[in-house]
């Protein structure tokens, strides 16, 4: 059954989850170790694969994957309010809802393809973002978000045990969940790593094959007696589906569902995050959902203070000098260093960042280029 | 190139090492509890603070403020600077050496006055930066969400600017505190006042911030308007941070009402007062009577923001720099001094919660959380600019004089913009907290991570 992933895959494989498991102390001393951000690597990591399969593979740009990331969230915090703490319920719950919403807006946006799908997915997912805040205001509690109280009924843990005094956490069978905390962090890494090996079966099968085929020429599909419409709406499920893991396990980790998840801004974040990466390969979305929620936590961190520590060896006019020109990238300048960052890979590098990595790959082995890392990428794909 | 083969036995072997992995750093952090600890207690000789203010958004102004406020306060409280208003709290136990003995150091982080990316900057401070206490906010939505975070992590959280009934209402926390009033005191103090000068028998047209603190603005103002006589015509829901209120103000000159009240605070208070008067509506008669326009929750940066238009315009403050107490002088002469300018009640909010978490921990004797929090509750004060205050035990809110304030006619410069027209004493504002449910929840103290 493993016959059509290679040997080359499952090295490719174990080298992610290594690095996945291991990242509490890979990312120390670039200062990224800390349970939420690295939580969060995980699951716009999960989103970004997901929003990969339906892009990468099939080049359908969807704008609205947003959409499912919240209706995955506000299941999750339902079921913590209504069933149960544990967390196995909610991201079951989670990707049953997201897994319908997409098929019904799956159905109608596909019946159009390039930018016409583009903006369809848009119009969804702003609609679903104005009823989030306002019309299902009971649902969904519009801006202040949907949290957790004291008086949730919890049914299925009140069966079991004794509520105690001040809010539970979530948990799977005992293990904490939220709250800060390693064990939250695994329990998101151990989905991204299953969410990756899925998207790489995907990649690898005959599935996948009729999904590029769809990106190469779809009117040469038909031609040769594919419908194709199926196949679309199959990879936008799972996409949507993918989405609504990432929306639960962001309550997972903290029980809080807000209309903003939706908003058009988040929609676009993964779009940056895919073909910041490399569009199409396995490992680039992750790279690139690391690489921004990197600059949005971390460089917005940065103030005059961190500055003048890190310029302290320079003397003290010079490094006023430094400070004031660098403060204007970071602190609340952060979002300027990422737009200048993706630009120049977006130029230099139109296949992200893993384009870049394959370069600097094939410079080592000399005159043997592409050959085999064409395996681990996919097909190269720029990004169109 | 060597072939990495993998048969079914590597791949259990492989399996079964992971788990082994994966279930190691649990079995330590599990149940590390170790008697009178809690999140982030200090260990060198510095003790962390987590400032967590908007730094984009409609509400960026007011941020930057609050940030501005508690890096004197850092000064302060480490004895550099001029000591500000330590000299005139009535607490004496800051003694200028930071706290406890340890130097005070913070960090800061961008809410962008949404609840997720609070949340994350919080949980940064606390969790890589080491932050034993968070404090900032300046939009309920943001406090509410961050406040329950800081329960669910054991860190201390000072709400700032946070005027919404829920913050210690309903959605009160144990290790929540606020100094700030709120909106049914605002109600309190504001319907008499408006009722004196327009008259009892107006309509009323409410726009409203669409989220937890316009929710319980417009409910408060609501009631003490209709207590007064008032009729409440319409209230519309706006969106936070629209920019153009065109299309909410347009049906207001039609509904048969006279007075707008304008729920709105931040950017969006100053884009909505200016585009109504843009529109004409102060020089409207309706129903025979002058049209008005009142605006609850004033600020000194949004009257600045808003030019003209607030000339005569009535509202509530939590704290204004003209305030004469010895408080309110040592603040803004040492703020005056280290920015050029006065204080806004957001820097003044920021200041004290700031100073008050530190003198609860010297009282203390000790930076346990359980302890800070008894010693902040029912704590009596003076001396820090709102005159007498108590912080309340049953939801953690302080109760002080509230202001209500007007828009100056003929201001002398451009600080000079609010005019304070009546001080509504304590003792009026206070109400029972019963009447917005909620639970504290428990003082256990929590490690973190």
């Amino acid at each position: 059954m493993f016959s059509n992933l290679s040997s080359r895959d499952w090295t490719m494989f174990l080298i992610f989850s290594g690095v996945v498991l291991a990242a509490p102390v890979l990312f120390q001393p670039i200062g990224a170790a800390y349970p939420a951000i690295l939580q969060k690597f995980c699951i716009f990591g999960l989103f970004a694969i997901g929003f990969n399969i339906l892009f990468g593979l099939t080049g359908y740009l969807s704008f609205g994957h947003a959409a499912f990331l919240g209706v995955g969230s506000y299941a999750a915090v339902w079921s913590f309010k209504l069933f149960t703490m544990n967390v196995v319920p909610a991201v079951i719950l989670a990707i049953i809802f997201a897994g319908f919403f997409a098929a019904v807006i799956g159905f109608i946006s596909l019946r159009r393809s390039g930018i016409y799908f583009s903006i369809i997915t848009l119009a969804f997912a702003q609609m679903s973002y104005n009823l989030a805040y306002s019309v299902l205001t009971p649902l969904t509690n519009g801006e202040t978000g949907l949290q957790l109280s004291l008086n949730d009924p919890r049914v299925i843990d009140h069966m079991f045990i004794e509520p105690g005094a001040g809010l539970p956490r979530t948990n799977f069978f005992g293990i904490d969940v939220s709250g800060g905390g390693l064990s939250g962090f695994y329990f998101t890494a151990v989905l991204l790593i299953i969410g990756f090996y899925i998207s790489m079966r995907i990649f690898r099968s005959p599935f996948g094959l009729q999904l590029k085929a769809i990106k190469s020429n779809q009117n040469r599909m038909r031609y040769t007696g594919y419908n194709t419409r199926p196949y679309l709406i199959a990879a936008f499920v799972i996409s949507g589906v993918y989405a609504g893991l990432a929306g639960a396990l962001m309550a997972c980790t903290d029980p809080l569902a807000g209309a903003e998840r939706m908003q058009w801004t988040a929609s676009g974040e993964v779009v940056l995050m895919t073909i910041l990466g490399g569009v199409g390969t396995l490992v680039g979305p992750v790279i690139g959902a690391a690489v921004i929620k990197y600059f949005e936590n971390i460089f917005s961190s940065f103030n005059d203070n961190t500055l003048n520590q890190f310029y302290s060896f320079l003397p003290e006019p010079v490094r006023e000098a430094f400070v004031t020109v660098s403060g204007l990238f970071v602190g609340e300048g952060w979002s300027l260093t990422l737009g200048v960052v993706f630009m120049l890979i977006v130029i230099f590098l139109p296949g992200g960042i893993m384009e870049g990595v394959r370069r600097i790959a094939s410079l080592f082995k000399g005159g043997n280029k592409g050959d085999g890392n064409a395996a681990v990428s996919g097909h190269p794909q720029a990004a169109e | 190139m060597s072939k990495l083969i993998i048969n079914r036995r590597g791949l259990l072997k492989a399996g079964a090492m992971g788990g082994v992995v994966l279930a190691a750093p649990t079995h330590f952090i599990r149940n590390a509890y170790a008697e009178d600890m809690s999140c982030n207690m200090p260990t060198g000789d510095t003790v962390v603070f987590g400032f967590n203010v908007p730094q984009s958004g409609p509400y960026a102004d007011e941020g930057a403020d609050e940030l501005k406020a508690y890096q004197l306060a850092v000064k302060h409280l480490n004895g550099e600077g001029d000591g500000g208003a330590l000299a005139t709290f009535s607490s004496k136990a800051l003694k200028g050496n930071g706290v406890l003995g340890k130097k005070v150091a913070y960090v800061t982080g961008d809410t962008q006055t949404k609840s997720d990316a609070a949340r994350d900057s919080a949980k940064r401070m606390i969790e890589k930066e080491g932050a034993i206490m968070i404090t900032g906010g300046s939009s309920s939505g943001v406090a509410v969400a961050v406040q329950s975070l800081c329960q669910d992590m054991g860190v201390i959280f000072m709400a700032a600017l946070t005027h919404s009934n829920d913050t210690t209402g309903k959605d009160k926390k144990r290790y929540g505190f606020r100094q700030f009033f709120n909106a049914y005191m605002s109600g309190v103090a504001l319907g008499p006042v408006l009722a004196e000068a327009y008259g009892k028998d107006r309509r009323a047209y409410h726009l409203t911030a669409d989220y937890t603190w316009g929710w319980t603005q417009e409910e408060s103002i609501k009631n003490a308007t209709e207590a007064q006589g008032w009729e409440t015509v319409n209230a519309v829901r706006t969106p936070l941070g629209a920019g153009d209120f065109s299309q909410y103000l347009t049906p207001v000159l039609n509904s048969g009402a006279d007075v707008l009240i304008l729920n709105h605070y931040g950017k969006d208070m100053v884009n909505s007062l200016t585009q109504a008067v843009q529109f004409g509506m102060r020089e409207k008669q309706v129903n025979g009577k002058n049209f008005e326009i009142v605006v609850p929750l004033f600020s000194e940066l949004m009257a600045e923001g808003a030019g003209d238009a607030i000339k005569g315009i009535y509202g509530t403050e939590n704290w204004n720099w003209q305030l004469d107490t010895a408080g309110t002088k040592a603040f803004v002469q040492s703020y005056g001094k280290e920015y050029g300018a006065p204080p806004s009640q957001a820097a003044q909010v920021a200041y004290s919660q700031a100073i008050l978490y530190a003198d609860a921990c010297e009282r203390a004797g000790t930076f346990f959380a359980p302890e800070v929090i008894k010693a902040l509750e029912g704590f009596e004060f003076d001396g820090l600019g709102n005159g007498k205050t108590l912080y309340r035990d049953s939801d953690h809110q302080c109760f002080h004089d509230v202001l209500v304030v007007q828009g100056k006619e003929n201001p002398k410069d451009k600080y000079d913009t609010l005019e304070i027209k009546k001080i509504v004493p304590a003792s009026e504002v206070t109400y029972d907290p019963a009447i917005f449910g909620g639970d504290l929840g428990p003082y256990d103290a929590k490690t973190c991570g």
